[in-house]
């Protein structure tokens, strides 16, 4: 089993300059994962791809994550002890995450969790899309760009996938406000009334 | 053939039965034919058309109310039952096969997504009811529900076609020519389907 943190030294090493940070999880599963900056995502899929040590040939899925913007607080003992209560410093910005699961049909191995992160939630959720590397992930980031807004450049057919073309918004970001139920329930019980009387 | 719906004395009916002459009012033959081969459109939305395929198969045998005929095209069904949960994007499409369907028809609502969005009343996506659009006849609650429910709900429609009159003012819409059948369809808005629900008796 190839852990998270060797993939990395091994894409690092066929290339320097790459923009890719281990994420470690503390959670029992330990699923550490790869974040890639945009700008080198395709490049660092394809040697994913093709090392003959790695072979991540297969995408098994692509999912979003909304990041809305959030207080860090400083982890417990690091701030002096009467100033605990003032420990949040300044909000970290918000952004979108798309998290792709890689596996080695070849090499049996995987799961390696790849992740990018657009830059904020509002002006700038443009990522590069990674379907001309695994074409399983093109109706997966139509999803996600559905219900997470986030752009795929590169995508070869970026369409709505779930809901209608007319529709606005994207339901899945955590400000999203779905129709009322009284604006539905509410007139058609009245209209019924009217009907009965 | 059972109680024959009709004003003649019971003895002289009972009589000319036992001679072979079945006497009964055109009301009470049309419903008993009518309530006796329900033919369901062909149609599932999700789980609850798992259960409503166990029903037809030869374990709980539909067959035997005769209703085992699933028509493939809603012009030859007279039962459409909305097995499932009905989204906003699919609305549109069950109202409209429900407008192909012919008169006489019936609409069974079964499982709570049908009845009201069940556990997906809250979301985004799902309609709360698809008797905001369509009139329903029979509602079948269950997540999803059993096939002896389903049975029961067909047993239910059955008592309501036999008791349905071709005359009077409580007659149903498909025997009064006046009456309105207009279900419109709804179309894909901003946020919700327009409109949110249809307004009928």
């Amino acid at each position: 089993m190839i852990s998270a943190e060797q993939i990395r030294e091994h894409v690092l090493h066929a290339r320097p300059d790459a923009g890719l940070e281990l994420i470690s999880n503390l959670c029992p599963s330990c699923q550490d994962s790869l974040l890639v900056a945009a700008e080198d995502a395709v490049e660092v899929a394809r040697l994913l791809r093709d090392d003959p040590e790695l072979r991540l040939d297969y995408c098994s899925n692509v999912t979003g994550v909304d990041w809305p913007e959030r207080p860090v607080r400083t982890p417990p003992g690091s701030a002096p002890a009467g100033q605990r209560m003032r420990a949040e410093v300044a909000a970290r910005p918000g952004c979108f995450e798309v998290v792709y699961h890689l596996f080695s049909m070849s090499l049996k191995h995987g799961p390696v969790v790849l992740r990018m992160r657009t830059e904020n939630r509002s002006d700038r959720v443009r990522l590069p899309s990674l379907t001309p590397i695994w074409h399983s992930a093109e109706f997966q980031e139509r999803e996600v760009f559905d219900l997470y807004g986030i752009r795929f450049d590169g995508h070869p057919d970026l369409r709505r996938l779930l809901m209608w073309e007319e529709f606005e918004g994207h339901p899945m970001r955590k400000d999203y406000l779905p129709p009322a139920e009284d604006d539905v329930r509410e007139p058609f019980a009245a209209a019924r009334n009217r009907m009965v009387q | 053939m059972g109680r024959m719906n009709c004003s003649m004395d019971q003895e002289l009916q009972n009589e000319l039965s036992n001679r072979g002459v079945h006497v009964t009012s055109l009301e009470w033959i049309y419903n008993w034919g009518r309530s006796n081969s329900i033919w369901p459109m062909q149609f599932g939305l999700a789980c609850c058309a798992i259960e409503m395929i166990a029903t037809t198969m030869a374990r709980y045998d539909l067959a035997r109310f005769g209703a085992e005929v699933y028509r493939p095209s809603p012009r030859q069904a007279d039962l459409m039952i909305v097995a499932g949960t009905v989204t906003k994007k699919m609305a549109p499409l069950v109202v409209r096969l429900y407008n192909q369907m012919a008169e006489p028809k019936y609409v069974i609502a079964m499982g709570a997504c049908a009845i009201s969005g069940g556990p997906f009343r809250d979301g985004y996506n799902v309609l709360k009811g698809i008797d905001l659009y369509i009139p329903v006849d029979v509602y079948i609650p269950g997540c999803p529900p059993r096939p002896e429910a389903l049975l029961d709900g067909i047993m239910k429609l059955q008592k309501k076609i036999r008791e349905q009159k071709l005359l009077g003012p409580d007659r149903p819409r498909h025997a009064d020519r006046e009456a309105s059948c207009d279900y419109p369809v709804p179309d894909y808005g901003p946020n919700d389907l327009i409109p949110t629900c249809n307004a009928y008796t």
